[in-house]
């Protein structure tokens, strides 16, 4: 039978990224991709379990519907800085500087990308941004909300706007570098032989996020800094008191905001196409389709931000614009939820706990896209828009959709970047406390959204409270779930078992190298020859829908080792 | 199955850096990642641009009135300046293909020196804004926004005349700012020029500051009518 | 359709909330079926199919244009069709109806203001009949709020320096949740309060126990006065060295720069605190402003004030202005269309 040749030369080397040079000067000046995507996995991991906490304090305060744990103004500073926290400086960077930085170049068979030194920029760019921002959070916070609505952020908040504004600005610029990095690479650097439709969909996605990164991000640039000004200089720019627009805040801060919903989920769902893919041993079902339809959501995403405003005030037949365009960017997602689902179809399926995580993906994204359409439909959105019906969905999405994605991939990934298995047994448990922790977490608040509970409320009607009660107890058990991975993931780096080249046994490029690969990946650079997710020939291709005897090729252990 | 690619051990140019498989691969990278920026400056000039646009369409004849105010000829003499200093980048950039370095370093001194001229002329309008109490909000407390030394076109409010000048200086800024950037990119490829660093095998860094030089070009040649001409043809009567 | 008694929705107490219901149903009912459905195949896929042998490699499967076309289309046609279906009812929600009672609301940190065309004034509270069309007028005096409440399915922003509005029918009675749904500050989830629903006998009767104050247009005109608008405008707004603004509310009016726009209110309170902005043609531009001088509750006041003057006289036209100092002697400068 075939058997995934591994590429490299009978007797591996022992050095490796990791062991290549030791000292931190190593590690803080490097220009390796790998170690520079272990640099970021450190900064997410702790932003998030900040956010987190930010997270505890909001639940812990909505048990009871009177305000009685935190006073209002803390509270109010509590939501938006779990917000910020968690949008910025977690999902944005999470799967695109970790797995994207790591295995970019390895995918298309490169020594590193396009800039290295760049690359290296964007991580302390990251860090000057978020510690500007946990240090505003720490001197006394900011309580707009994540959104910054004028004239509250202008004019009326006496928090740390600027400050906290100057952070994000900064930030912004690693998104920005990051985007230009990943494009420039995958157009400039593939391996011969590597043509545009061999590329794993992880790279489609990957190259469809870093579109709306450069083109989105700059917005929000700008968005801030017009803040800043006339929180500083008091000139009018959104203020009515002179002829400004608060609504023209509006316009500009979600000509990015929604487009950066779409970063956050498209590297998600490239990690879940491989997953899908490579733990059912086949091709993806539909791979073009699944591939233009990342560049589908992109563009599309970008005409949509008006769904954001239909009660703002904005024109009716914008609205309905908007309205009509957000119903149309959900096909392409909803072409790839059945491509994958297709591709389980006559395939081998593990139930390892990467695939666990993607399985989890499909159904809870299928919810919180699903529960989009609520939210396209105008006449719906007026009566639900600033309600937890917005929160649960968007929860599902970015929790449900990119979290259990980053996890999957991490797991999956995890012996290439370590070169230690994690251990099965616990990560399977983990999965399954977040995954039901989640779901307590955010469904209730579905109905509790419906039923007329507005957000940012940190004192609500006694009626709401068996809603925030059950949710409450569900983030205890979802919190917990994430800290699990964080131990033994840890605890597996030294005593994990030693992981061989490919531990999975599948064709995919970054798996024809040594794990932990060697710094510039591969001792021979590839020449490609086989198509993406190629496991068995394509001569053996069958047709759905006709009959073929045998759904496999002999099975028999391949020939040799790894 | 996969076949593996022999790696030829060559004499490598030494700017080669070693993650590129040779200097061609190097050169693509290095002018797409230029475009790609560029496109990210546009974006965001794209949004104050936006702004601009939207309140033009509110407050014409202000707008009209406050443009009327700036001084047209300095701003047509920066126009003029920056026109040549494209050219003179240019012409850099064809030195350095062909490999003239003298030249090289003439058109970028040239270069350079017009881009100060440049913000030297800005310095100078800015100054008189200040002179003129058009600072808009309260950036100098002692030196409140003013509109009365502004000639209103009838029709126009002086307040709105405010919200002209935040886009100026906004705008105008931003450009300086990266002007600035500029300046200081041309000066460091100014110093390797002078190293005889460049040539024909090898002069990338010339051609993307060269690529960056014309866009902050383009974007003043927006500014300048958007911001001095709007209000010309109303000057005299009605 | 009756949706109150379920316990997991809110009460539907006005003319679109069963039909807000109605749409919310068929959505998740397409939610759930989706949602089993494609867990279901998920799922049946996962155990049919799951791996027996460690090195089995199944055959690849090519893909197939006609199912790409096939789930994408028919979620398109579904989009589609809920799309029409909310767009519908959207314009239902926006079109306030000519003929509403309307009532102002002024939102400012933390809470509501609510005065009647005939008086009243509330705070925090909004007293309306049962079966009358109530068309809401906001604004705000400081930050955007938002005027919710979950059991008329309404929700619009209330902003400053401009007026938003919406319109309801309730169709119960009794006392609802209103709710500031756009975060404001400090207190926003203290910045709540009632709508309660009468019938409308005793809604009557409630206007005459809380009678005693003015009506906005009474005040109004006394505001009208003591400003000295009347120097310009007329004392009930026959017009002089300023545009007539009898009968003007609704009406289509030329600019000077050639634009017509319809004076509605938010034109009316712009004249007042810009008036610089839009200049009736055959004016100059001589009226000052007035912002910092009147607070919103007032500009509301002078608006009532100014919607209630009618032409004095149909048959008489009216005197065409005689602008005084006019330096702009544009060739043919209409009459102010203000009829």
């Amino acid at each position: 039978m075939r058997a995934i040749e591994a590429f490299e030369p009978p007797l591996p080397s022992k050095v490796n990224y990791i062991n290549a040079q030791y000292g931190l000067k190593s590690w803080l000046l490097t220009k390796d991709h790998k170690r520079i995507a272990l640099l970021y996995l450190g900064s997410v991991t702790l932003f998030f379990f900040f956010g987190g906490i930010y997270a505890m304090l909001i639940r812990i305060e909505l048990l009871t519907p009177r305000g009685d744990f935190l006073s209002s103004a803390t509270y109010n500073k509590v939501f938006t800085q779990h917000g910020i926290l968690m949008i910025f400086f977690f999902l944005i960077p999470a799967i695109p500087a970790t797995l994207g930085n790591f295995l970019v170049p390895m995918m298309i068979g490169a020594k590193d990308l396009a800039f290295p030194r760049i690359n290296l920029l964007s991580w302390y760019i990251y860090l000057v941004g978020g510690t500007i921002t946990i240090y505003a959070l720490l001197a006394g916070g900011v309580d707009t909300g994540w959104t910054f609505y004028a004239p509250y952020s202008t004019t009326f908040s006496n928090s740390y706007v600027v400050l906290t504004g100057v952070g994000i600005f900064i930030s912004g610029f690693s998104s920005i570098l990051t985007g230009l990095n990943f494009i420039v690479t995958i157009h400039t650097m593939r391996a011969p032989g590597m043509t545009w439709f061999r590329l794993p969909l992880f790279i489609w996605s990957h190259y469809a996020t870093s579109l709306i990164m450069i083109l989105g991000t700059p917005v929000i640039a700008i968005t801030i800094l017009l803040l800043a000004f006339e929180r500083l200089a008091h000139i009018g720019i959104f203020d009515p008191a002179i002829g400004g627009d608060p609504v023209l805040f509006q316009h500009l801060f979600w000509f990015y905001s929604h487009p950066a919903v779409y970063i956050m989920i498209l590297p998600g769902m490239g990690v879940v196409s491989e997953l899908i893919a490579n733990f059912s041993r086949k091709n993806i079902f539909g791979y073009k389709f699944v591939a233009f339809s990342s560049l589908a959501i992109a563009i599309f995403g970008f005409l949509v931000w008006g769904h954001h405003m239909f009660v703002s005030g904005q024109s009716v037949y914008a609205g309905m614009i908007f309205s009509f365009l957000s119903f149309a960017v959900a096909i392409p997602s909803a072409v790839k939820v059945f491509n994958w689902t297709a591709t389980l179809y006559k395939g081998s399926i593990s139930y390892d706990t990467p695939m666990l995580y993607a399985l989890g993906f499909i159904g809870l994204f299928l919810i919180g896209g699903m529960t989009g359409l609520f939210l396209a439909s105008i006449a719906i959105d007026v009566h639900v828009t600033d309600t937890y019906f917005v929160v649960a969905h968007f929860h599902y999405i970015m929790v449900g959709g990119t979290l259990l994605a980053y996890l999957g991939g991490l797991h999956y990934w995890w012996p290439k970047i370590s070169g230690r298995m994690y251990p099965e047994g616990w990560a399977r448990f983990a999965a399954l406390v977040v995954f039901v922790g989640f779901n307590l977490t955010f469904l209730p608040q579905f109905v509790a959204g419906y039923l007329g509970m507005p957000r940012r409320y940190h004192a609500y009607p006694p009626e709401f409270q068996v809603f925030n009660v059950l949710s409450s107890a569900g983030a205890s058990i979802l919190g917990t779930g994430t800290l699990i991975p964080l131990v033994y993931l840890i605890w597996s780096m030294r005593y994990g078992r030693h992981a061989e080249a490919n531990p999975w046994n599948l064709p995919g490029l970054e798996w024809r190298t040594q794990s932990p690969p060697p710094t510039e990946n591969f001792i021979v650079s590839p020449v490609v020859t086989w198509e993406a997710y190629e496991f068995a020939s394509p001569d053996e291709m069958e047709v759905v829908g006709t009959r073929h005897a045998a759904r496999f090729e002999d099975a028999e252990a391949p020939a040799g080792g790894d | 199955m996969a076949e593996t690619a022999i790696v030829e051990h060559e004499v490598h140019h030494p700017a080669l850096q070693h993650h590129f498989e040779n200097l061609e691969q190097q050169r693509e990278a290095g002018t797409l990642g230029m475009w790609v920026f560029l496109v990210t400056e546009m974006m965001f000039f794209g949004g104050m641009f936006m702004a601009y646009t939207l309140y033009r369409y509110k407050y014409g004849l202000a707008f009209a009135s406050a443009s009327n105010h700036l001084s047209w000829k300095l701003g047509a003499f920066n126009t003029a300046v920056l026109i040549i200093s494209s050219f003179t980048m240019a012409f850099a950039v064809y030195n350095a293909q062909i490999g003239k370095q003298r030249r090289l370093i003439v058109s970028l001194a040239i270069t350079i020196l017009l881009g100060l001229t440049f913000l030297g002329v800005k310095a100078v309008e800015y100054h008189d804004k200040y002179e003129d109490h058009l600072i808009p909000g309260r950036l100098f407390p002692g030196n409140p926004f003013n509109p009365s030394t502004i000639h209103l076109l009838p029709g126009a409010s002086a307040q709105n005349t405010e919200i002209f000048y935040w886009l100026y200086f906004a705008m105008t800024g931003m450009h300086a700012l990266h002007m600035v950037i500029g300046v200081g990119l041309l000066s460091v490829i100014l110093f390797f020029s002078v190293r005889g660093r460049y040539g024909p095998e090898y002069h990338n860094p010339v051609e993307v500051s060269g690529l960056y030089w014309h866009f902050v070009d383009l974007i003043w040649i927006f500014l300048f009518p958007l911001l001095y001409l709007l209000g010309r043809h109303m000057e005299h009567g009605g | 359709m009756e949706t109150g008694w379920i316990s997991w929705l809110p009460e539907a107490a006005s003319t679109m909330a069963s039909k807000v219901d109605a749409l919310f149903f068929y959505l998740s009912g397409v939610t759930a079926f989706f949602t089993l459905l494609i867990s279901g195949v998920l799922i049946f896929f996962v155990i049919r199919y799951r791996r027996r042998s460690p090195f089995e490699i199944p055959r690849p499967v090519a893909g197939s244009h006609k199912l790409e076309t096939i789930w994408s289309v028919i979620p398109f046609v579904i989009a589609m069709s809920m799309f029409v279906w909310a767009t519908q009812l959207y314009f239902q929600q926006v079109r306030s109806p000519k003929l509403a009672t309307e009532v102002y609301v002024v939102g400012k940190q933390w809470m509501w203001k609510v005065q009647h065309s005939t008086g009243q004034r509330e705070i925090n509270e909004l007293h309306v009949p049962k079966g009358r069309k109530i068309r809401l007028i906001m604004t705000s005096e400081d930050t955007i709020h938002s005027f919710f409440i979950p059991a008329f399915r309404i929700k619009a922003d209330v902003l400053p320096g401009r007026y938003t509005d919406q319109w309801f029918e309730a169709t119960k009675t009794g006392t609802f949740h209103l709710f500031c749904a756009e975060y404001c500050g400090m207190n926003h989830s203290g910045m709540i309060g009632s709508v309660v629903v009468m019938e409308p006998r005793e809604f009557d009767n409630w206007l005459t126990g809380n009678g005693g104050n003015q009506s906005p247009a009474v005040a109004g005109q006394q505001l009208f006065q003591s400003l000295g608008c009347a120097s310009c405008h007329g004392v009930n707004g026959e017009g002089g060295r300023g545009p007539t603004l009898a009968g003007l509310f609704g009406k289509q009016t030329l600019l000077t720069n050639g634009q017509s726009v319809i004076a509605d209110e938010g034109y009316i309170r712009e004249s007042i605190v810009n008036p610089q902005a839009k200049i009736v043609a055959g004016f100059t531009p001589i009226m000052p402003t007035f912002q910092g001088q009147v607070s919103e509750d007032q500009v509301l006041q002078l608006l009532a004030f100014i919607k209630s003057l009618h032409i004095v006289n149909p048959q008489q036209p009216v005197p065409a202005a005689s602008p005084v100092n006019t330096r702009s002697q544009t060739a043919a400068t209409p009459p102010p269309n203000l009829k």
